[in-house]
């Protein structure tokens, strides 16, 4: 395909959907498909017909819009109205509505924080184009970046670009991704492989599952860019079996880039050649982390191996690869279509860009939002997300998974970013932000994700396969009521040890759900204990 | 050595082996080809059973041990028959807060099993993942591949029994 055959289609594809002078999208997405999304689409399909409006109005599946608790979702594009909790019984009084007063009843205010207060870099094409064809996505500009890279700049042209926009990786760690992709790229080396992680494995989070189930060719686009960028051919995205959704659509993706000429050899009529592999994970938490996840797409049981070497240099089979996380990918289209100043402009001084956060838990508005780095905590949870249902009242915010910790209250004013998040004691992780009201327990809290790294403990070290079982048996005795203080002591102990000893970044930061509990709600742990001191303490 | 003696032969006239032989044929028999081959042997079969895991570690030329070293790492994978219908309860922590936990109990008190166990009459199966990523339905369980979301153990026992008595 040549760039002007890609604009060919993106116009061929904006006129078709001009003629339609009502547009109806539905959420299709996985939350919203759970509460009966698809039959919703199916019968406002039927009504179209019915009413013989086929030829004025389309009904369309979309990604994602965001507010998951209101699912599913509907918009009439053409009048700027968004339905909420719709019922395929609704239908009818939709569709007769249209070129009247909208459906009162359904109505769901799109002038509130929860829209308002959102910047959408990430998720821009969320709820606007279909995921299962890739003319919406070039309609809006797709694969115009991967072309602009190939035909007008060189490859640190193109790592330069990333450098300059201060983008870090997406999946927990923060590493600036300009750098990885430069260190891939210096290596030498006749294979090199690119590596998307779509593991996900933080209970919690769905950011990237929204992403690879709403606009899927976005992240097929990044990967070939870096693929360019650091002379790579072959790529893979390790997706976890649990995702059936983002799976089917992942694969649709790829062969319809395949069939246009997107993917495959001599892209856009040049030397490039790339393509895409889909690698099943198949419940492992530790797959996450990237050494473990390598060892998976090898075939092998994922345990993770001691860095240096990095994958950067040493990956797949030995060869350099690049691994990034899905939306560090998703970010890339954007960031050379409007250059890496754009991006740079955004954020704080350290965090760049936007961050995608998977808002649950104790929270009125829970769903998929995208905001600037660098908005305070408490926006995010008391306009965005509404605060607290029920006038409970507002207790932590969970955030960084198993790795992560509990934010109190008086916290909650800190910028959300890499640093600001590390100095309270959790980090920005990948994107999980569970929020807890009064009725949580913080040590069950602390023993929930305990277990989970126990259970996940690939067992290759001892620190981690011992120590997690340790301290989980400690929270439990705590729990129960069974304890001292100084098994309060010992737990201290043991958290310092594993966090430093371990193998991987599962055992080091296994312990930091226990540390964050103690620094903020220590009382709720000696309240626990049984011996008279510790009474005495609490009180 | 099996590789000098050219592919094995399939364990059985069983035409599901040819689904599982013909995944490992499209990754060239590569002994990365593993994984996936699992995930095609517990699709067509419903779990990993000894035959299955032999049969393709002789294909693919990887020791048997490995082989169950892999089948056993990943949780995804059960060696155990499953039952007609599987609930599977979501434990992520957006659940976990919402009352996955009650969930459980209320199918522990009325089927008596735990999660990873079978009812006796091989109805029922009910097991736990880490996270479905619906979290904005929390709790939320997949019973027979269809996610149900913001339950109460009675909404779930409503669904279980609507589905075994089906
Ligand atoms: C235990 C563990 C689990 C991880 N899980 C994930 C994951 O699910 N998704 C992800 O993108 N990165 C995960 N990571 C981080 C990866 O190791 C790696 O840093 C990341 O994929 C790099 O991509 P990025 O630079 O774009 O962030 C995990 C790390 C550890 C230690």
């Amino acid at each position: 395909m040549t760039p002007e055959e890609l604009s060919k289609i993106a116009s061929a594809q904006q006129e078709t959907l001009k003629k339609y002078t009502h547009r109806i999208h539905v959420c299709v997405a996985a939350g919203c498909q759970s509460s009966d999304a698809d039959k919703v689409k199916d019968a406002l399909s039927a009504e179209v017909k019915a009413q013989g409006k086929e030829k004025c109005c389309l009904v369309k599946g979309v990604g994602c819009m965001g507010l998951c608790s209101a699912g599913p979702l509907v918009s009439v594009e053409t009048g700027n109205i968004l339905y909420q909790e719709v019922k395929p019984e609704d239908a009818k009084d939709i569709i007769s509505s249209l070129d009247g007063e909208p459906v009162q009843r359904l109505i769901c205010p799109t002038d509130i924080p929860f829209f308002s207060k959102q910047k959408k870099i990430v998720l821009e094409n969320f709820g606007k184009i279909d995921p299962e064809t890739i003319a919406d996505y070039i309609a809006v500009g797709g694969y115009q970046a991967l072309f602009q890279a190939l035909t007008e700049m060189d490859p640190p042209e193109v790592i330069n670009e990333v450098l300059k926009s201060g983008l870090r990786g997406r999946g927990g760690a923060g590493y600036p991704t300009g750098l990885k992709w430069s260190t891939v790229a210096k290596a030498d080396s006749t294979r090199k492989y690119v590596v998307c992680n779509a593991d996900e494995g933080d209970p919690g989070a769905f950011m990237d599952r929204s992403v690879l189930e709403s606009d899927p060719h976005r992240v097929i686009e990044g990967m070939a860019i870096a693929a360019y960028a650091t002379g790579a051919d072959q790529g893979y995205i390790y997706v976890r079996a649990e995702y059936p959704l983002a799976i089917k659509r992942l694969k649709n993706a790829i062969k319809q880039a395949e069939r246009q000429g997107l993917l495959g050899h001599n892209i856009c009529n040049t030397t490039f050649n790339f393509n895409i592999e889909i690698r099943l994970g198949a419940g492992a938490f530790v797959c996450g982390e990237e050494t473990a996840l390598l060892a998976s797409i090898e075939g092998k049981r994922g345990a993770p191996r001691p860095r240096p070497p990095f994958p950067a240099q040493s990956g797949l089979w030995g060869y350099p690869t690049l691994i990034n996380n899905v939306e560090t990918f998703a970010n890339i289209p954007p960031i050379l279509r409007n250059g890496g100043d754009w991006l740079a402009a955004i954020g704080t001084e350290k965090s760049k860009g936007t961050k995608v956060f998977a808002l649950a838990g104790q929270v009125k508005n829970t769903g998929l939002i995208e905001v600037p780095m660098g908005i305070p905590l408490r926006q995010i949870i008391f306009e965005i997300g509404g605060g607290v249902p029920e006038g409970r009242k507002f207790k932590a915010v969970q955030t960084g998974g198993p790795s992560g910790g509990c934010i109190p209250e008086q916290h909650l004013d800190i910028s959300t970013d890499y640093e600001s998040l590390a100095t309270v004691g959790s980090i920005m992780g990948s994107g999980g932000m569970i929020v807890m009201d009064e009725t949580s327990d913080m040590v069950d809290v602390a023993k929930y994700f305990m277990e989970f790294c126990m259970s996940e403990s690939c067992g290759k070290c001892t620190p981690c396969r011992a120590g997690t079982a340790q301290m989980h048996g400690l929270l439990d005795r705590i729990c129960s009521g069974q304890a001292e203080t100084r098994d309060l002591a010992l737990l201290e102990e043991l958290c310092d040890m594993v966090r430093n000893t371990s193998l991987c970044g599962l055992g080091q930061t296994a312990p930091n759900p226990v540390l964050s509990t103690l620094r903020y709600f220590r009382e709720e742990y000696t309240m626990k204990l049984t011996d008279a001191s510790a009474k005495a303490a609490a009180k | 050595m099996p590789a000098l003696l050219g592919k094995p032969t399939m364990p059985s006239d069983d035409k599901r082996w040819r689904i599982v032989d013909a995944t490992m044929r499209r990754n060239g028999y590569r002994q990365s080809a593993l994984i996936e081959t699992l995930h095609t042997l517990q699709e067509t079969f419903g779990f990993l059973e000894e035959q299955g895991l032999r049969f393709v570690a002789q294909s693919l030329r990887i020791p048997v041990s490995m082989v169950y070293g892999v089948a056993t790492f990943y949780n995804y994978f059960t060696l155990k028959p499953q039952g007609e219908h599987t609930c599977i309860v979501c434990t992520g922590t957006a659940c976990y807060i919402k009352g996955a936990a009650a969930l459980l109990s209320s199918i522990e008190g009325r089927f008596g099993i735990n999660p990873g166990e079978t009812t006796a009459d091989m109805k029922l199966s009910v097991l736990t993942a880490r996270c479905f990523g619906c979290c904005g339905l929390a709790p939320a369980a997949v019973i027979d591949r269809e996610t149900a979301g913001k339950l109460t153990p009675s909404d779930i026992m409503d669904r279980l029994d609507r589905r075994i008595s089906a």
